[in-house]
């Protein structure tokens, strides 16, 4: 059922736009539309984030994967278990950057009458290669929004697309991209345990990379774009002097609705692990909680059994067999 | 322990992992016997306050809740994602990617996909939807969300209280997310209607009233101790002193009340005294904190607080400087993560050296609570314990990763390394099964009762295979753990998947090899069974 929710969303998110634009509405598709969704993800990002922290982290509850630091000639695992900041530091660069824990997957199976444990880097190789490739896009796209483009955008670029095939050039990040994605939709679809736990928030958002990386493909090899009127509208939104160039096709309104979907979405669901992934107190926090007091801010007072109220009860028991008791 | 109701083990492991035809939101709860455990008591909620006590069962129609229970349920969750980060984060952030889905021991034994840590998390998350977010308000199911119904909340005790908190699936997880966490805080809401399991509440009243799980009084500790003293002296023709309640001590020694109670943990137990006796340690125990383990973990994170709180209060009394904890995992979870934030600053103690040594115990300067495993290991570095390993040689063993100390510590070296030092034989299970990615026992977190067994039998499976496997290789017959739960439980485990294994903790190990001043020549271990010379034939 999610499948074919996420499917009908999606053949929205492409008719719409088709739709509109042949209606003559390319105000709304080029100007209203993607700047609302532009202020949506910002406003939403931020207020995420700061309701994640101010939310109070009352204990110091890190998942060790290492040994600790404890007696001096026992070597600790600074990255899997750190012990101060730069041990937080080095690990959170290893999830982030390397998907560190995702690394570790293994895959359960029974055989002969008993679980085996499989090394399985499937999820690990496209999910890195998913988020690096739309990385890589992100900073690419920033020539269409520089003037004089910047650097990075540029040198960026050559590099990506440093094989030469075809005219214009492919980039590995946008098949990188394609692969990646179709890759965990399938993975989604096809593996019953996961298609199990799907809803269509899950599917969503890959369908949405899908397709924007395909209309991308498409205004870059085959329905050419002028790049010139592109940019010229970007800058419109930039400067807020909102222009409407000649030469959008109805191509890019579609790609761009796409966007600016992804980009409403983003706030709203689980994307947001972009953010929460530094926040994650079992991730992001020393495993120093015996040598270092952890302060809660909203420790209370309990009710609790005191010795006295203890002594009260058992006393005439502990004076029989010799136990000490402060009241006689 | 009686395994006649529930499947033999060849049967047991025909388990199937292909999900249901219906949705899991249209699978309604099965409380088939032998996969839950009976309610709490009403004598035991009200001897902690805990709200509404009664008589009732799980596999009742009708659970007897208030007429507000959703309102309870949802302002608790309220108040909840407001303090807690951690909850509200990973109630936010997963991606559903399912990395985590076949790590968890239950699901491994049962193929029950709500056993998958993912999809216990979405029994809470979808209500969080419904009621917390505009996306579950407006779009409902569409959104993964979900009224809060009694069959949710049935579906909540039922899974909550088959996850042992064990933090398996958090390894795993791209961003550490923590069924353990949301286990904890599902826990806490079910007890805001009353809704406990016996085996939880029960140790946790007695904790609160006689200092120990058992509800031992302190007669009855005095004696066990000296019976136990009887035993060494049987065995080693050494008397061993044990002070209880004794004023002006230098260190409080504070240890689950299993060890002194039940077998196999009275073995570990008598190590700990023989060895404490050989240094000439100035210590005492305690009858009013006579219990290392922490059943409030398993209830909700007040009642930690109210029944760790007597660790500090009595070291105060007595007047120690410092603190050794026992071979214990949930234990440790809680002295390690807990006990400081919660009950310090412990500002009356001093920093923790070893007498004998003169270590600085620098990783508990704060919290002043030294893990028995980390003296012992330092006094055997040192050279100043004599220990004779050829002892242990009609042992073969194999040691088992208590979760707590090793996914909420890192605790892996130290216990290896007493271990190697005390006995001859040691081998390693699986690789994907020890340290990090140790497997639960199965029935943590309150669960290792018997009306629990299938269930107990099925989450430990992984963990007893691994033990088979070095079983048939290594001819393994020994398993040793540092947890008392695990004592008992493992025990059990080991009867019905593989014969012939003893569970065993591990300063058992060190008594058995502690050369003492003035012994006897041992002809038997700890245990009474006759030590072959010269190893194994
Ligand atoms: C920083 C650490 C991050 C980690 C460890 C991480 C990990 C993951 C994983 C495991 C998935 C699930 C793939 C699946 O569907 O099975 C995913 C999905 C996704 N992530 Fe990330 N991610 C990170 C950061 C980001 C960032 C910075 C973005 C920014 C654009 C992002 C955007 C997405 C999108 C669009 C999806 C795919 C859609 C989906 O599956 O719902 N992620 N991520
Ligand atoms: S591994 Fe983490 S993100 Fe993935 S499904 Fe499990 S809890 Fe969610
Ligand atoms: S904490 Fe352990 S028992 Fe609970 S869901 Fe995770 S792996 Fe399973």
């Amino acid at each position: 059922m999610p499948i074919f929710a996420s499917l009908l969303f999606i053949v929205i998110a492409i008719l719409f736009p088709l739709f509109a634009a042949s209606a003559g509405w390319h105000g709304l598709l080029g100007i209203v539309i993607p700047c609302a969704a532009w202020a949506v993800f910002v406003f939403g990002f931020v207020w995420r984030v700061v309701v994640w922290a101010r939310s109070p982290v009352p204990f110091r509850i890190p998942v060790t994967s290492g040994q600790q630091r404890s007696l001096s000639w026992i070597k600790a695992d600074a990255a899997e278990n750190p012990s101060g900041r730069w041990g937080v530091a080095l690990r959170m660069f290893l999830e982030v950057a390397l998907f560190r824990s995702l690394f570790r997957n293994t895959r359960t199976d029974l055989y002969k009458g008993r679980p085996v444990y499989g090394r399985t880097k499937n999820l690990w190789l496209f999910g890195w290669l998913f988020h690096a490739s739309f990385l890589v896009i992100l900073v690419r796209h920033l020539r269409l929004f520089s003037e004089p483009v910047v650097p990075m955008a540029d040198t960026l670029a050559a590099v990506d697309g440093m094989f030469e095939i075809g005219v214009p050039t492919l980039y590995l990040s946008d098949l990188c991209l394609l692969a990646a994605a179709a890759f965990l939709l399938l993975r989604r679809i096809v593996i019953p345990r996961v298609r199990y736990i799907s809803l269509a928030q899950d599917y969503i958002p890959l369908l949405l990379v899908l397709c924007i990386a395909g209309s991308g493909l498409l205004m870059r090899h085959f329905d050419k774009i002028d790049l010139v009127a592109v940019k010229e509208l970007a800058s419109g939104w930039i400067c807020f002097v909102p222009t409407l160039p000649e030469g959008l096709t109805a191509v890019f309104f579609v790609h761009l609705f796409c966007v600016s979907a992804l980009l409403v979405w983003f706030p709203l669901g689980k994307l947001m692990h972009m953010g929460g992934v530094f926040l994650s107190p079992t991730r992001n926090l020393a495993n120093d909680s015996r040598r270092r007091r952890h302060v809660n801010p909203w420790n209370a007072p309990v009710k609790v059994h005191t010795y006295e109220e203890y002594e009260e009860e058992f006393r005439n028991q502990m004076k029989a067999v010799g136990l000490p008791v402060d009241k006689e | 322990m009686s395994f006649a109701r529930i499947p033999k083990p060849d049967e047991l492991i025909k388990i199937g992992y292909t999900p249901p035809k219906t949705a899991w939101q249209d699978t309604p709860v099965d409380f088939r016997p032998g996969t839950w455990s009976y309610a709490g008591a009403a004598k035991n909620l009200t001897a902690l306050d805990l709200p509404n006590p009664r008589a009732w069962q799980p596999s009742d129609i009708d659970w007897k809740l208030p007429d507000n229970w959703q309102a309870v349920i949802l302002e608790g969750m309220k108040e909840r994602l407001e303090k807690y980060r951690s909850f509200r984060l990973f109630m936010d952030i997963c991606v559903r990617c399912g990395a985590c889905a076949d790590k968890c021991h239950f699901y491994i034994g049962t193929g029950d996909p709500k056993n998958m840590p993912v999809l216990r998390a979405e029994l809470i998350r979808s209500v969080y939807r419904r009621y917390f977010t505009a996306a579950g308000r407006v779009f409902g199911r569409l959104a993964g969300a979900r009224d809060l119904t009694v069959d949710v909340l049935k579906e909540w005790f039922y899974y909550f209280y088959q996850c042992t908190e064990c933090r398996r699936c958090a390894v795993f997880c791209p961003y550490g997310i923590d069924q353990a966490e949301i286990t904890m805080v599902g826990r806490e809401l079910l007890n805001l209607v009353g809704c406990n399991i016996n085996w939880v509440v029960e140790p946790a009243a007695n904790c609160f009233r006689t200092g120990n799980h058992l509800g031992i009084q302190p007669g009855g500790i005095k004696d066990m101790i000296e019976f136990l003293a009887d035993d060494i002296e049987d065995r080693t023709g050494v008397r061993v002193e044990v002070p209880l309640n004794r004023k002006g001590a230098e260190i409080l020694f504070v240890t689950p009340s299993a060890d002194y109670f039940a077998d196999p943990g009275t073995y570990t137990f008598m190590g700990y005294l023989m060895l404490f006796h050989e240094l000439g340690l100035d210590y005492t125990m305690s009858t009013y904190a006579s219990e290392g383990g922490n059943f409030g973990l398993f209830t909700s994170h007040e009642m930690i607080k109210r029944l760790n709180a007597k660790i500090y209060a009595e070291a105060r009394r007595l007047g120690v400087k410092w603190i050794i904890g026992g071979e214990c995992g949930h234990m440790w979870r809680v002295i390690h993560q807990y006990m400081d934030t919660m009950n310090g600053p412990a500002d009356f103690l001093e920093m923790p050296v070893s007498p004998i040594t003169g270590t600085r115990f620098e990783n508990a300067r704060s919290t002043k609570m030294v893990h028995v495993v980390e003296f012992t290991a330092d006094l055997i570095r040192n050279g100043k314990l004599k220990l004779d390993p050829s002892r242990n040689d009609h042992l073969r063993v194999t040691f088992h990763d208590s979760c707590n100390p090793a996914r909420a510590m890192g605790f892996f070296e130290e216990p290896r390394y007493v271990i190697k030092e005390t006995c001859r034989h040691f081998y390693e299970m699986r690789e994907d099964t020890i340290r990090e990615k140790t497997f639960c026992c199965g029935a943590g977190a309150g669960l290792g009762n018997d009306e629990n067994i299938e269930m107990r039998m099925r989450g430990g499976m992984p963990r007893a295979m691994a033990v088979k496997e070095v079983r048939e290789k290594h001819d393994v017959n020994r398993l040793a753990c540092i947890c008392a739960i695990d004592r008992a439980t493992l025990t059990t485990l080991m009867e019905y998947w593989v014969p012939d294994v003893a569970v065993m903790g591990v300063h058992e190990l060190v008594g058995n090899a502690l050369v003492m001043t003035g012994e006897n020549e041992r002809l038997t271990d700890l245990r009474g069974t006759p030590i072959r010379e010269n190893g194994d034939s």
